[in-house]
């Protein structure tokens, strides 16, 4: 083992076990989560024809509910978030307890953290694994987001009602018929997975085609309509501001560089005339502008993603390590 | 019948969604159309982790390098996927509990899917994005010379925005009073011109420039001249 492996080894193993201290022999741990879970029953007060669902608080005094057979009767909890604060606060009997599947997740989570930081030293086995997870859970997770959000209602919903009724969507009105032309999409869509296939590559031509007309058709009246119009509109703007019958210097100011800017910066994608003479100095004007656009892009998008890797660390310090309490959810330990 | 037909149908789809934003009679077409669109991205999601899984296994099979990885990957796929479609450890929805687990929220509260969702998905996706802020600073660092004067705009105005938008920038210009004729001077003021004029500007022309842009593709497409999309091949 070569002297840096050994030295991170050890640098490791000192990590561990100081992890292990804090979570086995102090007195709160740390990575603990709670959830306070709720009893739900309902009965059911109807026939096999008619099932008449109510909860066991609503249902009527002369109802004995301990006479209802287990088939007739459906229980479960549900589960909401808590925390060590409310743990140790809760009345005698309270509902709020330990979760360990929740606990484990936590540091789960952490390790995984942890794994896809450590690519900042270099590319290592654990970044690897993480990607790789990354990809499959992610893939597989808007997978299960489509199918349930919109080919279940939208596309076997519109040619089955009756069967979603009965299956997943009990909700769905009692007049939704069937439309059978919703077996055009089915159909463009099946052509679609055809492109798994190695033969016919062609046949996925004709759901693409639809895509792209159709995306084609709704963008171009959303940009006229939503970019287009609205930022002219929103772009005439008076040049000399009052305010109480006083002119206001810094807005007409403002409004002054504003139209200048937006005509200039036309100017420079404006490419059917040479950017020669007034119209060069024009762009090269434009040009500033835009530089100036990109330099806030860029700030905020360095912001943006510093905030969400100090999002990260506090997930580890508070929600893992329990070092830091800043929203106060376990009494300050 | 190959490239005719795909190039018809473009022409329907996308005339169907301009004409059902002119003529209210045709709305409904326009929603219909709209709904296929998504049902079509919905499968094409499918498609997707159809795709995933045929490249991975092929990798497995063939032994290729790096193959433990994909077992990794096809594993973590099948699991979310089987947890997800089955609705796995999902409480019956209260409004209808005699349709068992079925008709539950698939993401609910404590579910398995759920699970997997803020243990393993959310903190992936949110570290990997904020190793970005990393790779951005370096890149920003080794690329940005302020050697003209585009370039020292640029960096003067990243500058600017990055500080006045921390507690820092406030301190820095603490001194001048709120209330006095030189309050525009103070960092966070500074910055809040910089992005009400001078970003306003510039981000406007180039949103009617994209606007512009996708209207005239647009047309190109749905009148026929651009047919890219339709591939050079016969296959």
């Amino acid at each position: 083992m070569s002297r840096e492996n050994t030295i991170w080894l050890i640098v490791f193993l000192i990590g561990a076990v100081m992890l292990f201290g804090r979570a086995m022999f102090t007195e709160h741990g740390m990575a603990k989560m709670y959830v306070e879970e709720s009893p739900r029953e309902f009965v059911d007060l109807g026939d096999e024809e008619n099932p008449d669902w109510v909860s066991i608080e609503e249902a009527p005094e002369y109802v004995d509910v301990s006479a209802i057979p287990a088939d007739h009767r459906v229980s479960w909890k549900k589960q909401r978030t808590s925390n060590y604060g409310e743990f140790v606060q809760q009345p005698a009997g309270g509902n709020i307890q330990f979760s360990l599947a929740r606990s484990i997740g936590v540091w789960l989570a952490a390790l995984l953290t942890l794994f896809v930081l450590s690519f900042l030293i270099k590319d290592n086995p654990f970044y690897k694994i993480a990607e790789s997870l990354f990809v499959g859970i992610s893939a597989a997770y808007w997978m299960v987001v489509a199918f349930w959000d919109q080919i279940v209602p939208n596309l076997i919903g519109k040619l089955s009602p009756t069967f979603v009724r009965n299956w997943a969507m009990p909700g769905l009105g009692e007049d939704a018929r069937q439309e059978l032309l919703y077996l055009i999409p089915l159909i463009l869509g099946l052509m679609l997975l055809w492109r798994l296939s190695p033969k016919g590559g062609w046949i996925s031509r004709w759901p693409m085609a639809f895509f792209i007309g159709t995306f084609c058709g709704l963008r171009l009246i959303r940009f006229l309509q939503a970019d287009f119009l609205l930022q002219i509109r929103a772009g005439i703007d008076p040049l000399y501001v009052t305010e109480g019958g006083v002119f206001d210097v810094w807005a007409s100011l403002a409004n002054v560089i504003l139209l200048i800017g937006v005509l200039s910066c036309l100017v420079y994608f404006f490419f059917s005339f040479e950017h020669k003479g007034i119209v060069g100095k024009t762009a090269k004007l434009g040009i500033w502008f835009l530089m100036i656009t990109f330099g806030a892009g860029f700030a905020y998008t360095v912001m943006g993603r510093i905030a969400l890797l100090a999002i990260r660390l506090e997930f580890l310090f508070d929600d893992w390590l329990w070092l830091i309490d800043p929203t106060d959810k376990r009494l300050g330990i | 019948m190959k490239r005719n037909v795909p190039l018809l149908l473009a022409i329907i789809a996308g005339f169907v969604m301009i004409v059902a934003f002119f003529i209210p009679y045709t709305v409904s077409w326009g929603e219909d159309v709209s709904i296929w669109f998504d049902i079509l991205a919905s499968i094409a999601f499918i498609l997707g982790g159809g795709n995933l899984l045929k490249v991975h296994l092929k990798k497995v099979s063939d032994q290729a390098k790096g193959w433990g990885y994909s077992i990794i990957t096809i594993v973590a796929f099948l699991v979310m996927l089987f947890v997800g479609l089955t609705k796995l450890g999902v409480n019956p929805n209260p409004q209808f509990p005699g349709h068992g687990h079925w008709a539950g929220q698939y993401n609910e509260v404590g579910s398995p899917f759920y699970w997997l969702f803020e243990s393993v998905f959310k903190p992936l996706q949110a570290t990997i994005f904020a190793m970005l802020a990393f790779y951005v600073a370096s890149a920003a660092f080794r690329a940005f010379r302020a050697k003209n004067m585009e370039a020292i705009l640029l960096l003067a105005t990243a500058f600017f925005i990055l500080l006045g938008r921390t507690a820092a920038g406030v301190f820095l210009t603490d001194f001048i009073p709120e209330e006095s004729g030189y309050s525009g001077l103070r960092l966070e003021n500074i910055t809040v011109f910089i992005m009400d004029v001078f970003n306003t500007a510039g981000h406007r022309a180039i949103m009617i420039g994209v606007a512009l842009g996708t209207a005239s593709v647009s047309l190109k497409i749905l009148l026929g001249v651009d047919r890219s999309y339709l591939g050079s091949g016969e296959g």
